[in-house]
């Protein structure tokens, strides 16, 4: 593997829950607690979790829409973990951009596609007279395959797909590497999902990107992206390439979700983990079970899972995995107490 | 998906007009305030006596009940209450006005700062807010002007002191939501400044229930200025003030009744106009205020 584009690590998100006249901390919620990875160039990295396990702040994160509570962001060299010695730094807010979820959000309904797109080419001063910015904002629509006179439409005319297009356009007008994709397809219907995946991947390839994919949907990662991370209450549990994760799934957590996707097919059912019948809901990230936090869902734990957090740890270097059900994840010393 | 549905100016002004004339009362309301607006702007020609507007005496026509040539009668110096009536909603109009002009644009600035910047900014901003806004407004408005000469200078000063905190807390509130919206995060995340972000992402956003709440509005300042001046706080003879009039004619209650009773219903009628019309604007943004 080359040299990582972006490595996270031990990255700690934790939210003060205040209460009372004098707002005193009264706790704290887990959003993201301790999550390491790293993201090699031109690589899909997929995030998948429940509501609430955390992806999105820890996608906030990484965007620095939030202070990091510990841990370290490193992009090219750089930590970026402090959002306001970011912001000093314009030529790396340039490199990392988002597409949000929901398309009806993410336009100004009272700016025009022209008045959008015209932000980050200013901010960055990438263009400088009036003419340059209509020829860039042309050819920024062309790329995402919109015709160059929706700059002069308000987003309440466009569609859902298109809003998306021109959401992506807005990303790629500071000409990034990285790109953050917070579940960008889910608000769509079917038929639109398909085109937006497939100019993402087609824009991917000719911009050399490397993309942050978080989604819930298992069958669209499965073809998007070439390593996926599972994330529960604020920690990876598993974290391997796509096709060792969907083909060898180890941590029940994973098999639960994978479980659940709906098949139409035998053979499909057959690719399919065996059944778990899923149980429980993700308990709140402000009051995070003990040990594993997982446990009180799990159809495999056992004694040790209520008592002891696991470490994540891998057999073969890639795929990694945090459950006490294999080897290495029990920490050691707490493993020999145990057996004594 | 390649023909985009830009709407022309016209067709969206047409759908406007449709949304807002749905209601009968809003065209009313509006009626009502372009007529007097109106009226007041070309006040000199369209009333019969201008010079009435102030000091005059004619006491060879004073207390007249409404007939020709004055329709709603004189009072007890002789002047025309209609002629009396129009100048009067000039101050109304002008103290409405002026009182929104000081007070809308200090409280959305503090309340769009409030918003956006959490933590001590928005602490002590909402805290001296609140402080006014539990002060009961005329009380606040007659303390001001206890301490102050009353005229209608002061009247105003009065007004905007305790009409800010209102759009203060409102902007604030619609901020508070609208700091979260994925394209005030696309801008921070591409690295806009906050100028740009409070003035051009949030504020245009915030115009729609802002405008509203200002219709809204004129109709409780003119309101406000009406209490004040019957008190004796606000105009000052022999300036014509709605409210004066009003209180100038309880004296002669029920005898000379047209003195009060038509100012009356002026205010009457000028505050439901503005009422009205705020309603029908509220209908068309979909705002609460």
């Amino acid at each position: 593997m080359s040299e990582p584009l972006l490595r996270v690590d031990n990255l700690v998100k934790h939210f003060p829950i205040r209460a009372g006249f004098l707002m005193r901390q009264v706790g704290v919620v887990r959003a993201v607690d301790g999550v390491s990875f790293s993201l090699s160039p031109g690589e899909t990295f997929g995030l998948v979790g429940e509501s609430g396990s955390g992806k999105t702040t820890l996608a906030m994160t990484l965007l620095g829409g939030y202070r990091a509570t510990a841990g370290e962001i490193w992009f090219r060299g750089d930590n970026i973990a402090d959002p306001v010695a970011r912001r000093r730094r314009p030529a790396l807010t340039k490199e990392i951009q988002v597409v949000f979820q929901d398309p009806g959000s993410s336009l100004n309904p009272r700016r025009t596609v022209r008045q959008t797109l015209e932000v980050p080419l200013r901010v960055h001063r990438l263009v400088s007279t009036h003419g340059e910015a209509a020829r860039q904002i042309a050819r920024l629509l062309e790329t995402v395959e919109l015709p160059a006179e929706f700059m002069h439409a308000f987003p309440a005319a466009l569609s859902g797909g298109q809003k998306q297009r021109v959401a992506i356009a807005r990303a790629l007008a500071t000409e990034p590497s990285f790109i953050v994709l917070d579940e960008p397809t889910s608000a769509l219907d079917v038929s639109v999902q398909g085109k937006i995946i497939a100019l993402l991947l087609d824009l991917q390839r000719r911009l050399n990107l490397t993309y942050l994919f978080i989604t819930h949907d298992l069958s669209l990662m499965r073809n998007v992206a070439t390593r996926v991370a599972v994330m529960y209450l604020g920690k990876l549990a598993e974290l391997a390439d796509t096709a060792s994760l969907f083909g060898n799934p180890l941590h029940p957590y994973t098999r639960m979700l994978l479980s659940a996707i709906p098949v139409v097919s035998e053979a499909e059912e057959r690719l399919k983990p065996r059944w778990v019948v899923p149980r429980g809901e993700t308990p709140s990230p402000a009051r995070v079970p003990p040990g594993c936090s997982f446990h009180p869902r799990c159809p495999d734990a056992f004694a040790v899972c209520p008592r002891i957090d696991p470490v994540a740890a891998s057999a073969d270097g890639r795929h990694v995995v945090r459950c006490h059900l294999y080897p290495g994840c029990t920490p050691a010393e707490v493993a020999d107490a145990a057996r004594t | 998906m390649n023909a985009v549905a830009v709407a022309p100016a016209r067709e969206h002004l047409r759908r406007t007009w449709y949304a807002f004339s749905r209601n009968g009362g809003s065209v009313v309301g509006l009626g009502i305030v372009v007529a007097i607006v109106l009226l007041t702007t070309f006040a000199p020609w369209l009333t019969p006596f201008p010079r009435h507007a102030r000091a005059f005496t004619d006491f060879e026509h004073a207390g007249l009940p409404p007939g020709r040539p004055y329709a709603l009668g004189t009072d007890t110096i002789g002047r025309d209450i209609f002629t009396r009536v129009v100048f009067g909603y000039r101050f109304s109009l002008l103290l409405g006005v002026v009182v929104l002009t000081a007070a809308v644009p200090t409280g959305v600035l503090l309340g769009l700062l409030a918003g956006y910047y959490r933590g001590w900014p928005e602490t002590v901003i909402m805290r001296i807010t609140d402080i006014f806004l539990s002060i009961p407004p005329l009380a606040l408005a007659l303390a001001i002007m206890a301490v102050l000469q009353p005229n209608l200078q002061n009247a105003m000063l009065a007004v905007s002191a305790m009409w800010w905190p209102w759009y203060t807390r409102l902007v604030y509130g619609l901020v508070s939501s609208l700091r979260t919206e994925g394209y005030v995060q696309a801008a921070q995340i591409v690295g806009a400044s906050p100028a740009h972000i409070l003035l051009r992402e949030i504020l245009p956003n915030c115009l729609p229930a802002v405008l509203t709440k200002m219709t809204l509005d004129m109709a409780f300042v003119i309101l406000i200025g009406s209490s004040l001046s019957f008190l004796g706080l606000g105009v000052q003879p022999p300036d014509p003030d709605l409210g004066t009039m009003v209180a100038d004619g309880a004296k002669y209650m029920p005898d000379l009744w047209w003195i009060s009773v038509f100012p009356g219903l002026a205010i009457l009628v000028v505050v439901l106009g503005f009422s009205l019309l705020g309603d029908g604007l509220r209908d068309v943004f979909g705002v609460e205020v």
